[in-house]
């Protein structure tokens, strides 16, 4: 326990495998899928001639 | 060969009764049966569809090469959705999964979580591989890969995509669950060692890769049924690349996994820093699935800021991180080599190093490919004004197969000649032949991937069966499909070869028993020289640095290449 205590907060962040799997769900998530949708949801359809 | 495996793992502990467990002869280190098992299944699997997607490989290539123009029309559109799946997917994910079961096993002393979740996740695989190989070789999913909407498949195409992704996040699941259940009993100490950690990435990369898979394949098959409207055709094309982009990015971390593991395996490398090298696998979870975005550079639903946000890896944050590893692995085979008495000038430990282990010249042949072809092309083309330029042209065919043929299948293909002697427990045949292997595979896809690229800087379009009718394109195009045409056949030799190397070594390799596997060769160490020696030498991969000034060297002039091309095709007056 005190080996964990000890560590630089890095090593901590670095080894800190759930942490890194939400943020690594949610980056992408947020910058391409859901930036994205929300794009393609503000076009506005095309009007026929 | 234990000494050098002892480097970056953990040393081995006692093997528990109930763990159900054997000692490796040649490492020393413990292998759980039940993920053994598995590791077999998923990586003949891999083989397997390896060889289905090779076979169609060099029938798309004799059919581009005008000159043989071996297909028909119909068949050459089956054959090529038949390819992009069988090797981009099926090949891939079924072998990573047998990469993710190894990683987190024996380098932890670990037991798999579960046998039960194990065979759910393969069974889902499998059965969905081969409902989508039956659909497309029966002509009723002629929609490629990408499978773009208004086309439409017979709903079994979609069912089967949602089923490999599904089983392949069982799959992905159990992989957690034993990294929990390994770090809870306390089977290894401190850290993950870094191959685990590189395959954990890819496992963090495969959630959201998975995720976009589901979302993107549920409501296309509840269309392809009747059930529901049809998705928006860009919604669609966005979500669909979360899948068939970031795929690719879990085979990137998965493969420099690998790069880190043959590379001690085969000279005792170990990384100079090991917490930049895991800073870089962060970088890869963080940013590297924000890249799908290049395909869609010329899509009009989507703005300039989100394209050039994505595209740039978040400002290449990601990139930066390739460019770590890239040069953390050669760097850390030179320094193992300088300690081991191979001081000469630059290159000196080069000629060395042990260029017969077809695992270290797999390897290297992939880092190499990968790097300099794969990764300058693929920040280039990345780059939204000169993609309108390369957007749909054989340039973009030419990049993917430097990084997932030449790099990740290589890199997959070189750790194979350690997995079998090590799980499947038998000597490879004809090892004459397997150490000519990865050159073979190797040299041809470079060619495959300079033709494509020289024919695409022409013009020439990917995915169009018939170039000839337009009249557009004259001799140079078409020697260049030559080229691309006689590498397929050179890089197909290999890919069969390898298939008949590993399906001969399986049937009749010599079994080890509780022997050590036959050594392919690593590097000796001189006599005198001494671990540790070079600790305080700062030039000690001077070599490496010299290759990087290159690298860099051959960025810059063929980033500025395609600036010059594009304002030569659309002058700024």
């Amino acid at each position: 326990m005190n080996n964990e205590t000890n560590k630089h907060w890095l090593q901590r962040l670095l080894d800190n495998i759930w942490l890194l799997l939400v943020l690594g769900v949610l980056i992408p998530f947020l910058s391409y899928t859901v930036w994205g949708w929300i794009e393609i949801a503000l076009v506005r359809p095309a009007q026929m001639p | 060969m234990s000494s050098t495996l002892a480097i970056p793992l953990p040393a081995p502990m006692p093997v528990r009764p109930e763990v159900g467990a054997r000692k490796c002869a040649t490492t020393g280190l413990n292998v759980c049966l039940t993920a053994e098992k598995f590791i077999k299944l998923t990586a003949v699997s891999a083989v397997v569809f390896l060889l289905l997607g090779g076979i169609a490989a060099i029938l798309l290539a004799l059919t581009r090469w005008q000159a043989v123009h071996l297909l028909p029309v119909d068949w050459f559109y089956r054959i090529l959705t038949f390819h992009g799946l069988n090797m981009l997917i099926f090949w891939i994910l079924f072998f990573e999964v047998a990469v993710l079961y190894f990683t987190c096993t024996t380098p932890l002393n670990a037991r798999l979580f579960s046998a039960k979740v194990a065979w759910a996740g393969f069974i889902q695989m499998i059965v969905g591989a081969v409902m989508v190989d039956y659909i497309i070789l029966a002509g009723k999913a002629d929609v490629l890969m990408t499978s773009y909407l208004p086309l439409v498949a017979h709903p079994l195409f979609y069912l089967g995509i949602i089923l490999v992704a599904t089983g392949t996040l069982t799959g992905v699941f159990n992989f957690f669950a034993t990294l929990y259940v390994a770090k809870r009993d306390r089977t290894y100490e401190g850290s993950l060692p870094l191959v685990t950690y590189g395959a954990t990435a890819a496992a963090i990369i495969a959630v959201v890769t998975l995720l976009h898979g589901a979302i993107v394949m549920i409501p296309t098959f509840t269309y392809a049924m009747g059930w529901t409207a049809q998705p928006d055709p860009m919604w669609y094309r966005m979500i669909w690349w979360g899948l068939g982009h970031q795929s690719q990015q879990v085979n990137v971390a998965a493969m420099v996994a690998i790069w880190y593991l043959i590379g001690n395996l085969t000279t005792g490398a170990k990384p100079l820093n090991e917490t930049v090298c895991r800073a870089a696998f962060v970088l890869y979870i963080l940013f590297i699935n924000l890249a799908s975005a290049h395909h869609l550079l010329v899509d009009p639903a989507v703005g300039s800021a989100w394209k050039i946000w994505n595209t740039s890896y978040a400002m290449y944050l990601a990139v930066l991180a390739s460019m770590i590893h890239g040069f953390t692995v050669p760097a850390s085979v030179e320094f193992a080599m300088r300690e081991k008495g191979y001081t000469k000038g630059l290159f000196g430990w080069v000629t060395h190093l042990p260029w017969r282990n077809p695992a270290f010249s797999g390897a290297l042949l992939s880092l190499l490919i990968f790097g300099f072809i794969g990764g300058i092309t693929g920040v280039t083309l990345g780059t939204q004004q000169i993609n309108i330029i390369a957007h749909n042209t054989l340039r973009i065919t030419g990049h993917f197969h430097a990084t997932v043929v030449g790099g990740t299948s290589l890199a997959f293909m070189a750790l194979t000649y350690y997995v079998i002697p090590l799980i499947f427990r038998r000597n490879f045949i004809w090892r004459s032949a397997a150490r000519a292997q990865p050159w073979m595979f190797g040299g041809g896809i470079l060619l495959v991937s300079l033709g494509m690229s020289f024919a695409g800087s022409m013009g020439v379009p990917r995915r169009i069966y018939d170039i000839d009718h337009s009249g557009a394109f004259g001799p140079a195009a078409h020697l260049m499909l030559g080229v691309m045409g006689i590498g397929a056949i050179l890089a197909a030799a290999g890919l069969f070869l390898f298939c008949i190397l590993c399906v001969g070594t399986l049937l009749f390799g010599e079994k080890t028993g509780n022997r050590a596997m036959a050594d392919w060769g690593v590097a000796q160490a001189l006599a005198g020289s001494r671990e540790g020696s070079l600790a305080d030498d700062h030039w000690a991969v001077k070599g490496t640095i010299a290759l990087t000034a290159v690298f860099l060297a051959s960025f810059a002039v063929y980033y500025f290449a395609n600036w010059k091309a594009l304002a030569d095709v659309w002058p700024v007056r």
